[in-house]
């Protein structure tokens, strides 16, 4: 039966782990990681999973033996964030093109200079291009849920490519919030065992992986990564789905939240869609039609549906926990780029770099300033930083 | 029993198949094969990795493939900490009865992949006690990439981030001595060898994969391209190498050394200087002082592992 239980999101994703039960876990520190790998050890000591726990000498070498352990057939995860996932970031790509069905939970954390512990996007929307799907998680509850169904997307016949599992850092990693589990026999029957066709432990008949691929061959490649991913938009939502039927919490590319008759929208991903979606509910109490569209699946980016969300809005606010240096927010470009052809404007703000509070007020500020740039016909600047001293 | 008669395994499949790039003359396919032929026998199979570099871009062009072992290759730097996964795999699966083969695992790199860019993932996989065996074959420069210097080129060796000038005399620094570092981690077993000892070579190969636990064995590798010879030469360089004691070889098995080698009379160095294209340059007026401190050096190295090899006899006797 499924319990009603209190987890911070680092103990989420670990008790996910847990009942996932991966042949091979790689772990090294990183905070706000740390806890979610400390948790993941006591199962290792005692004696609660399967799991060969290897704890290596640097992130570099944490994915290199997941992907070493996923070749040779195993089930494989570690979690890391910031500069941790930096470090990874030869191997994400050996990864997603030597298509290892990998489960990553990343703790979300601002890269340094300045050094800095704390909560911002720039870690995994650097990986945006590296081949793996991403699913954003707004709370405990949905890292815990997005971790069970990655490995379901990751290991499905048409997809094949990694995913990494973000949540913000201290905001959710470190908050108590009350969630619930399912029981570890239903995680188990979810995700089934998992079968590769080859591997490195196939003596009989070996294979080489990782080849070497020259011009005449190195596209076809890349394009099969690029069909994989396309495929992977639709396994987001069957999975999504058949979840839902086993918890009943459904889960889709995108949530949108009182959308169908917004005037205003704000568009986002993380634990701030949250705290968006209490501005909404607020905001409609004063007569204005305020409505949310939070970003599970990054990656894939799931254009077509936000533009069916978006369409019929008078403005949309588009949130940014990360700056792409001389363009503006990653998400804002995205979404801007999807509606070409589209007539609403949009404007970017970049919020909350390094861990910056955005209170619930200054997200009704953001609404409301949209709804001032509506009437007005102004929509300058384009792009707006969030609580900067100037 | 595994064998090493030459006799007996000519009639074994060779498990690096020919038709790969590697250049003529080239010390690292001999290596690779002799490693496998000891390695794969009887009940016993092999998987390995590889880091980027001459035998992985030579072996590895899709889509063919040399190897008649599962192998990959990931990068440059992670043989070591991508073998840690597939033998962490190997025991997670082992365990839950998902396999029933015996399979032993050899990570190789080159000297650039291992000396140097990939040190700390094999410090870290010999520390965490992978049951696994790596094989670094040392051609003493980045030769992949061009002949570059590294952290194995040994002192006076013209390479070409590290040239013979006006003023530089090709690399200043000396050569680093990766087998004592590997074992000072204190691993059940390290060695040296080389092609032109393929017994001694193979021995050790089996040696390692039949014990419980992290080994490390280094190979010289000659290298006709970088090092400047005639091809053919190779296998005399790699015995030239041994009787100058350029190329010490022996083994540290329990943390006891054994030279395995010892030249009847031990041939000056320049003797070697003199047959290597690389070191020309050192017999140029001026390098007098330079070639003497690399014999020096030589005879240093050499002298010290004698004297611990003395040591740990006579604590066995004691």
């Amino acid at each position: 039966m499924p319990e009603r239980v209190a987890l911070t999101g680092n103990d989420s994703a670990a008790y996910a782990m847990k009942q996932l039960n991966p042949d091979v876990v790689a772990a090294f520190p990183i905070t706000p990681q740390t806890e979610l790998m400390h948790k993941f050890a006591s199962y290792v000591a005692d004696g609660v999973v399967d799991t060969e726990f290897v704890r290596v000498e640097s992130e570099h070498s944490a994915m290199s033996a997941v992907v070493g352990a996923s070749l040779a057939g195993a089930r494989a995860c570690t979690a890391t964030c910031s500069a941790g996932l930096a470090l990874m970031w030869e191997i994400l790509y050996v990864a997603s093109s030597c298509r290892c069905p990998l489960m990553m939970p990343v703790v979300n954390r601002a890269l340094s200079a300045p050094i800095n512990i704390h909560c911002d996007h720039s870690d995994s929307m650097g990986a945006r291009d590296s081949g793996w799907i991403q699913l954003y998680s707004e709370n405990c509850q949905e890292a815990y849920d997005n971790a069970i169904q990655a490995y379901r997307v990751a290991e499905h016949e048409d997809v094949r490519l990694p995913t990494m599992v973000p949540l913000d850092g201290f905001i959710l990693s470190h908050t108590l919030e009350g969630l619930e589990v399912n029981d570890d026999e239903a995680v188990q029957e979810f995700v089934g065992d998992y079968e590769p066709e080859d591997s490195l432990l196939n003596v009989d008949d070996p294979h080489t992986f990782g080849m070497f691929a020259l011009p005449n061959y190195y596209m076809e490649y890349k394009k099969q990564q690029v069909d994989a991913m396309e495929a992977a938009m639709d396994v987001v939502q069957e999975v999504g789905k058949e979840y839902g039927e086993m918890t009943g919490r459904s889960y889709s590319l995108v949530e949108d939240y009182k959308c169908d008759d917004a005037d205003v929208i704000i568009v986002g991903l993380g634990s701030t869609m949250g705290t968006a979606k209490q501005a909404a509910d607020d905001l409609r109490e004063e007569g204005i039609k305020a409505g949310v569209l939070k970003i599970r699946c990054y990656r894939p980016f799931p254009s077509e549906r936000i533009n069916e969300v978006l369409e019929g809005a008078e403005v949309v606010g588009v949130m940014d926990r990360a700056v792409s240096f001389g363009l503006g927010g990653p998400l804002f470009h995205e979404i801007r780029s999807s509606q070409w052809g589209q007539t609403t404007p949009l404007v970017n703000f970049i919020y909350g770099l390094g861990g910056r509070d955005l209170s619930l007020n200054r997200v009704k500020d953001i609404f409301g300033s949209l709804v001032e740039a509506a009437e007005s016909d102004d929509y300058e600047p384009t792009v707006r930083y969030v609580d900067v001293r100037e | 029993m595994a064998t090493t008669s030459l006799k007996k395994l000519s009639d074994h499949e060779d498990l690096l198949s020919g038709g790969h790039a590697a250049c003529p003359g080239c010390a690292g396919p001999i290596i690779l094969r002799q490693v496998l032929l000891a390695a794969q026998q009887d009940d016993v199979h092999v998987a390995g990795s590889i880091a980027t570099g001459c035998m992985e871009v030579t072996t590895t062009v899709y889509p063919n493939s040399a190897w008649k072992i599962p192998m990959v290759h990931s990068a440059f730097e992670n043989s070591a900490s991508t073998i840690s996964g597939m033998e962490a795999a190997y025991r997670s699966l082992k365990r839950q009865g998902k396999i029933d083969k015996d399979i032993r695992f050899i990570a190789f790199g080159g000297d650039g992949g291992t000396y140097d860019i990939g040190l700390q993932a094999l410090s870290g996989a010999l520390e965490r006690g992978h049951n696994f065996t790596y094989v670094c074959y040392d051609n003493e420069a980045y030769m992949n990439t061009g002949i570059q210097r590294s952290g194995a080129t040994p002192k006076g060796g013209y390479t070409n981030t590290a040239p013979a000038g006006k003023v530089e005399p090709g690399k200043r620094e000396i050569k680093k001595d990766l087998t004592k570092i590997c074992a000072a981690h204190d691993i059940p077993y390290a060695a040296q060898a080389s092609p032109h000892r393929a017994r001694d070579l193979m021995k050790k190969v089996q040696k390692a994969v039949s014990i419980d636990g992290p080994c490390f064995i280094n190979v010289f590798a000659p290298c006709p391209r970088g090092w400047r010879y005639d091809p053919k030469d190779s296998i005399q360089l790699a015995k030239l190498a041994a009787d100058t004691c350029v190329w010490p070889i022996y083994e540290v098995e329990n943390g006891k050394v054994k030279v395995s080698y010892k030249p009847r009379e031990k041939k000056p160095v320049e003797e070697w200087l003199k047959a290597e294209g690389r070191f020309k340059h050192l017999f140029k007026p001026g390098n007098e002082e330079l070639r003497e401190e690399i014999q020096a050096d030589i005879d240093h190295r050499w002298e010290q592992l004698l004297r611990q090899e003395r040591c740990d006899q006579e604590e066995d006797e004691e």
